[in-house]
């Protein structure tokens, strides 16, 4: 029996894998069908789970092959430190020699190496402007791919320098599809209705289907399928009677009673990211509130969405959007 | 002799007191080969630590209960050295890289790396993989949690994490989305109080039900508190009466009174005497949001309830301002004096209503 998880097991291993991405796999395509072709600098952007990394690995391991992939491909992420010096001397070391055309099982492949710079979001932009230095430096031997979620936070020489593809959130029916033909690989029984669902949790992203749909299969065979209620629980998600509850209790205009629920629900150990979301959700389709009382209860979810990234403390934040709602609610 | 809250620790998924169905979920996902990586979440107290080790010992047997404390040197860019202290057996390790503070990526980058490279100690196990239990994940830095990503899938070989918080809104989505997410919930007060009870007995004392309950209600739900709140009770009066007091830790007992004194009176001179009784909390080691939480608490019960909803929106903002901002102090104040203009103004507008 494989250990490896299902986002591994499944990771594309060729370019043709790779759902969804058509127009970054036709350029890749073209580039491995005569390898001579133009290999630019990449920018790959978008959302995570939508194949980013898999792409330039599953290419990268076409144009080599798995022996040459040590010695041609270097892979730089945020568990790497990457420091200006680092991005200098790293690199320069790796681009130091031309690589030759030809692989050992007498194949040609480009005479050029790749350096990937994955979630290059999270390099300072003096690493960056160090980064743009030596990719100017280096470009007779090597070509670099950058990978990120966000595009705003590369420097714009940097961007300028690259050929730029977006990675769109797969959507619903690759989503299936993927997830069906993984269920049936593994055996396991899955109705469309729970495929639906959990495609709905996981927001286009591939790697967090994956992931609940494997938890699924764990956790909760026994009944010999896996069921909607199943996903909802593995993804964190409250059931609607509890987001009822609440706002039944604001309702009341009690503000002991509010304070008293918030205290049970983060005793209950819910994820406010997630009640929040699912609050409003909820209270968009209210008929009972009108539309200025939504917009100041919007504001304030805005608001509280945004403190709690930046570490707010979540009981006090719950409680503040709560005391606004039992308000708007009177 | 250990105190109790220690000595009767389950340790193993079948002997774990409550949320016995996750017990058995977690027994499943162990004995399959492929479990994923896991966010362990829910509020102090509610068990999250003692689960995890139950689960490491279903998945290695006894062996990772012998402990040794480890210490590690790592140069930061800047040349400075930290240490690192962790925990840990022949099957895994226990790291709080938080304690590393601003260099907390450091330790994620070298320290995590290096073990998730090299290969089980333990040629013996079945399991081609060895764990690494990360606390207080929610702590981290954003750079640090960053640095887990893509380690997060390229080790999974040789490698599984265990990340444990209480509050998954700090741990960014991208880890998230890398994990099987756990919540354990505290254990209710029915719970609490039977836990209570049976430990009692183990221990050959005789804990009468509606004492139970009373201390139950005043652990928050907080299953370490209850136990060492019940062990308290035990030394100070035994055979234990109903009507026993049931003492609370002294910086709850200070805090209660520092609130009492903000609302007795709203002045310069006694800003001065709350800025020290707040230096003093944190001088031991209180935590600021739990002293802004305490505070609120305390100063709701007290003040008029049309003032609440405001006062709640001020230690919101204040705290949130908090995690920004430097000096923990500026904000506890800010929040102090703000609150006692709101208050005095009100006094004073329903003083003039009465005339
Ligand atoms: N477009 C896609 N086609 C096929 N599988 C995909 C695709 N996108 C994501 N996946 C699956 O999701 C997992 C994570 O994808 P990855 O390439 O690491 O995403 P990211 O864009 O965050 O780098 C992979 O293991 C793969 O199974
Ligand atoms: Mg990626």
């Amino acid at each position: 029996m494989s250990t490896l998880p299902w986002i591994e097991k499944y990771r594309p291993k060729t370019v043709d894998d790779i759902s969804y991405q058509d127009e970054i796999v036709a350029v890749l395509k073209k580039i491995i069908s005569n390898d001579t072709g133009e290999f630019p600098n990449f920018l790959f952007y978008g959302p995570p789970g939508t194949g980013k990394t898999s792409t330039i690995l599953a290419a990268a391991r076409e144009l080599f092959g798995p022996e040459l992939m040590k010695s041609r491909v270097l892979e730089l992420n945020s568990s790497d430190e990457r420091g200006i010096n680092v991005i200098r001397e790293k690199v320069k070391t790796f681009a130091q020699f031309t690589p030759s055309g030809h692989r050992s099982d007498g194949k040609s492949c480009p005479p050029f190496k790749i350096v990937i710079l994955d979630e290059a979001d999270s390099m300072t932009s003096s690493a960056q402007a160090a980064l743009r230095r030596t990719m100017e430096k280096e470009s007779k031997t090597t070509r670099f791919c950058l990978i990120c979620n966000y595009i705003s936070r590369i420097i714009e020489p940097i961007t300028s320098r690259c050929s730029k593809f977006r990675f769109k959130p797969l959507s619903k029916d690759i989503l299936i599809q993927r997830l069906s033909f993984i269920a049936e690989k593994e055996n396991i029984a899955c109705d469309r209705d729970t495929l639906v669902t959990l495609v709905n949790c996981s927001e286009g992203d591939l790697r967090k289907a994956i992931t609940y749909l494997q938890c699924a299969s764990r956790l909760k065979l026994e009944s010999g399928c896996i069921k909607s209620s199943d996903v909802l629980e593995i993804a964190g998600i409250l059931k609607d009677d509890v987001i009822e509850k609440i706002l039944d209790t604001c309702s009341t205009g009690s503000f002991e009673k509010v304070e008293q629920c918030v205290q049970n629900l983060i005793f209950d150990g819910f994820s406010c990211n997630q009640i929040v979301t699912q609050l409003h959700d909820v209270l968009i389709e209210r008929h009972d509130l009108n539309d200025a009382k939504k917009a100041i209860i919007f504001e304030k979810i805005a608001c509280v969405d945004n403190d709690l990234i930046e570490g707010a403390d979540e009981y006090l934040q719950l409680l503040d959007l709560l005391v606004l709602i039992m308000k708007q609610m009177k | 002799m250990s105190l109790w809250c220690d000595k009767h620790r389950p340790k193993t998924l079948n002997t774990l007191d409550y949320h016995k169905e996750q017990a058995d979920q977690l027994k499943k996902l162990v004995h399959s080969e492929d479990f994923p990586h896991l966010l362990v979440y829910g509020p102090n107290g509610a068990g999250k630590k003692t689960r995890i080790m139950c689960s490491l010992k279903e998945l290695y047997g006894p062996g990772v209960e012998k402990l040794r404390i480890e210490r590690q040197q790592f140069e930061t860019p800047s040349k400075k050295t930290i240490e690192m202290t962790t925990l840990a057996s022949n099957y895994h390790i226990e790291i709080n890289a938080s304690d590393a503070g601003i260099y907390d990526r450091i330790v994620i980058q070298e320290m995590i790396k290096t073990i998730a490279q090299t290969n089980q100690l333990d040629a013996q196990t079945q399991k081609s993989f060895k764990v690494i239990v990360l606390t207080e994940v929610d702590k981290l830095t954003k750079d640090a949690q960053h640095a887990l990503r893509r380690t997060m899938e390229k080790y999974m070989n040789s490698c599984r994490l265990i990340l444990c918080c209480n509050s998954t809104s700090r741990v960014i989505p991208a880890v998230r989305s890398r994990c099987l997410s756990l919540r354990v919930p505290a254990p209710t007060a029915d719970q609490i109080a039977m836990i209570l009870k049976q430990t009692c007995k183990t221990e050959g004392l005789n804990l009468p039900q509606e004492l139970a309950n009373k201390i139950a209600l005043k652990s928050n739900r907080n299953l370490r508190r209850a136990l060492l709140m019940c062990e308290t009770a035990y030394v100070a009066h035994y055979p234990f009466t109903n009507d026993q007091e049931i003492s609370e830790p002294d910086w709850e007992l200070f805090l209660r009174e520092t609130a009492r004194q903000i609302v007795q009176q709203q002045s310069v001179d006694r800003i001065v005497q709350i800025r020290d009784r707040l230096y003093e909390l944190l001088c031991h080691c209180i935590p600021a949001d739990i002293i802004f939480k305490g505070l609120l608490k305390e100063l709701l019960t007290i003040c008029d309830g049309q003032l609440k909803p405001q006062i709640v929106e001020i230690a919101a903002d204040m705290e949130h301002k908090m995690n920004l901002g430097d000096k923990q102090i500026f904000y506890l104040e800010a929040f102090v004096v703000k609150f006692m203009s709101i208050y005095k103004k009100h006094l004073e507008f329903s003083l003039a209503g009465c005339i």
